[in-house]
């Protein structure tokens, strides 16, 4: 119990640290653009882990949550004159609602059926971003007003490099502490066997949307912390290549561990831009890298590589 | 009086009767055992009593109330616990995580606290914890409290999985083939533990293999055969009755086993 607690604790000092250190070695403000982006990736895909790490549900329609954050803060200042941190709020609480009420009806899918159940989710309410151009500005996208934050303007990289460093802090924060709870291991035992766990009492089916809900609104409030940043959204925030892209961040992270998708994410935020050196060869090196670390890492960097020191250790 | 009585349970798959007309009860500090050769239906009628699987016919009642249909988890709640025959432990989580599981029903779940780590959320782990390490103590796997349950042997986890059911502090425990797999000296741990868990006054239903342990343990039994009951009585009647013993041996074996 005291190393759990001291992990938990050291886990967040480290992540802490790092967030503060970084501004030192970074050279321009474009280092401070790309390390926010990935503290938003890390955030979406801390959520989404939950779901899929811990109480093992895919959803390949997360952008869906992530969209609706971005378009709350979009729309809810420039149509219906909310202000811009209400609006966030309002995302958060839309994304919940709604996970609540598809998950009722498509949690009870197992494997690859919750998987396309999830997908059609994720198109459709892409379809709405993108035809809807009356709100959304329908495919080009549209400009979000800046956040002010008791009479403070939020922008600038340098700015948002700590408002999403803090963001990420916090949800590394809950998302650990969800782990030693009731609700955490059910989440577990749910994913290891979901019959087991309910003859112990469990109702599986409420956990899973929980979830469900929570995940949807980890991706909700990166998703309205990304338009801020931006001040500009387009539909492919919500689009199926970046639910594939969170998918991707958590599996390649490590399911199940919160570190690794924080890894994940800077892996694959950073990568692509390391790799434009490369030119047409981009993508191709790209997805060479990610085929062969699954190959190698396959339960994903963070618990691969922390299962080799230990038993290093040992030995 | 009973505390679970199934009463002329049925099941059908596909128009094959994998249980028929089955009924039994069982009582506070009882030991029920059902045997019957491989497919009789013995472990289709625990998921049925389980509520894995909807009976199509017959009802059942756990203490005086009819529960019939009600799913895995409501069972649980209302004090009806199982084990499997092939294991259904957590694997990735530690063995003392697992009888914690099977603390769920006793904890507060709320999910803001655990959210935002209240201090209610730590004081109750605490108390889950220990309950679940005197339960990991009570079937002899304290040392191995914090190995990853998928990491401990067979007959590890078939202690395990008593132990997590046990947690739930269950009224009725229904227990399936305990002992399979296991070897002799398991076997005899595991007998002392169910008979132990009997004289706490918890209702246990057994499915069984090893005919030696349910002959020494059991306060009755009951025989199916194809999903039909055979016999029922006491270890002795039933040992006797040459219905049962053309049903394990064949005709021609029950002949031999009369005559020797």
């Amino acid at each position: 119990m005291g190393a759990l607690l001291n992990q938990r604790f050291l886990t967040l000092a480290v992540l802490a640290v790092v967030i503060a250190v970084l501004p030192l070695v970074f050279p321009s403000s474009y280092y401070f653009r790309v390390a926010s982006l990935v503290w938003v990736s890390a955030l979406a895909a801390i959520g989404l882990n939950i779901l899929m790490g811990q109480a093992g549900q895919v959803s390949l329609g997360h952008a869906a949550f992530f969209g609706i954050g971005a378009y709350s803060v979009a729309i809810g200042p420039a149509h219906l004159g909310i202000p811009p941190w209400a609006a966030l709020s309002i995302g958060a609480a839309l994304s919940a609602v709604l996970a609540y009420l598809v998950g009722r009806p498509i949690l009870r899918l197992k494997g690859h059926y919750l998987a396309i159940a999830t997908l059609g989710l994720g198109v459709l309410v892409a379809l709405v971003i993108s035809t809807e151009s009356r709100w959304t500005g329908g495919p080009d996208g549209m400009p979000v007003e800046r956040l002010t934050l008791f009479g403070w303007r939020v922008s600038g990289s340098y700015t948002w490099y700590w408002v999403t460093g803090a963001l990420l802090l916090v949800g590394t924060w809950i998302a650990l502490n969800l782990d030693e709870t009731p609700t955490g291991r059910a989440f577990r035992a749910l994913h290891d066997s979901e019959v087991a766990a309910q003859v112990v009492g469990v109702d599986v089916a409420r956990f899973k949307l929980q979830a469900f809900v929570i995940a949807a609104v980890y991706a909700s409030i990166a998703g309205s912390a990304l338009a801020f940043m931006n001040g500009f959204i387009n539909p492919d925030q919500a689009g199926f290549l970046h639910s594939v892209e969170l998918v991707t961040i958590v599996v390649l992270g490590g399911l199940g561990s919160v570190v690794g998708s924080i890894v994940g994410a800077a892996v694959l935020v950073t990568l692509p831009q390391a790799l434009t050196v490369f030119h047409e060869y981009e993508h191709l090196l790209l997805g060479l890298i990610i085929i062969v670390s699954m190959i190698f890492m396959r339960s994903g960097i963070v618990p691969s590589l922390s299962g080799l020191f230990l038993r290093r250790a040992r030995a | 009086m009973s505390i679970l009585k199934a009463n002329d349970i049925g099941i059908s798959f596909g128009g094959v009767k994998a249980v028929d007309g089955v009924s039994f009860a069982v009582s506070p500090g009882q030991i029920l055992s059902i045997i019957g050769p491989n497919g009789a239906g013995k472990t289709t009628l625990f998921n049925i009593v389980s509520g894995i699987y909807a009976a199509s016919r017959g009802t059942i009642r756990l203490a005086d109330e009819d529960v019939t249909g009600l799913s895995p988890h409501k069972l649980a709640e209302r004090g009806l616990s199982r084990t499997f025959q092939n294991l259904q432990i957590f694997q990735r989580m530690t063995a003392c995580e697992n009888v914690m599981v099977g603390r769920h029903l006793r904890e507060k779940c709320s999910l803001l606290p655990a959210l935002f780590r209240a201090p209610s959320v730590t004081r109750q782990n605490r108390e889950t914890r220990a309950a679940a390490l005197d339960l990991l103590a009570y079937v002899g796997l304290k040392d191995v409290a914090d190995m990853p349950a998928g990491s401990l042997p067979y007959g590890a986890c078939k202690r395990l999985e008593i132990a997590r059911a046990l947690a739930a502090e269950p009224r009725v425990l229904l227990l399936d083939e305990p002992a399979a797999g296991c070897n002799a000296v398991e076997t005899e741990e595991i007998d002392h533990l169910i008979r132990q868990v009997a004289d706490r006054g918890v209702a246990v239903v057994l499915v069984e293999h090893d005919m030696k342990l349910v002959m020494k343990i059991s306060d009755r039994i009951l025989v199916l055969e194809r999903g039909r009951p055979l016999a029922e009585g006491t270890p002795r009647e039933v040992r006797d009755d040459p219905k049962v013993l053309e049903a394990y041996l064949g005709q021609h074996g029950a002949q031999e086993a009369a005559r020797a």
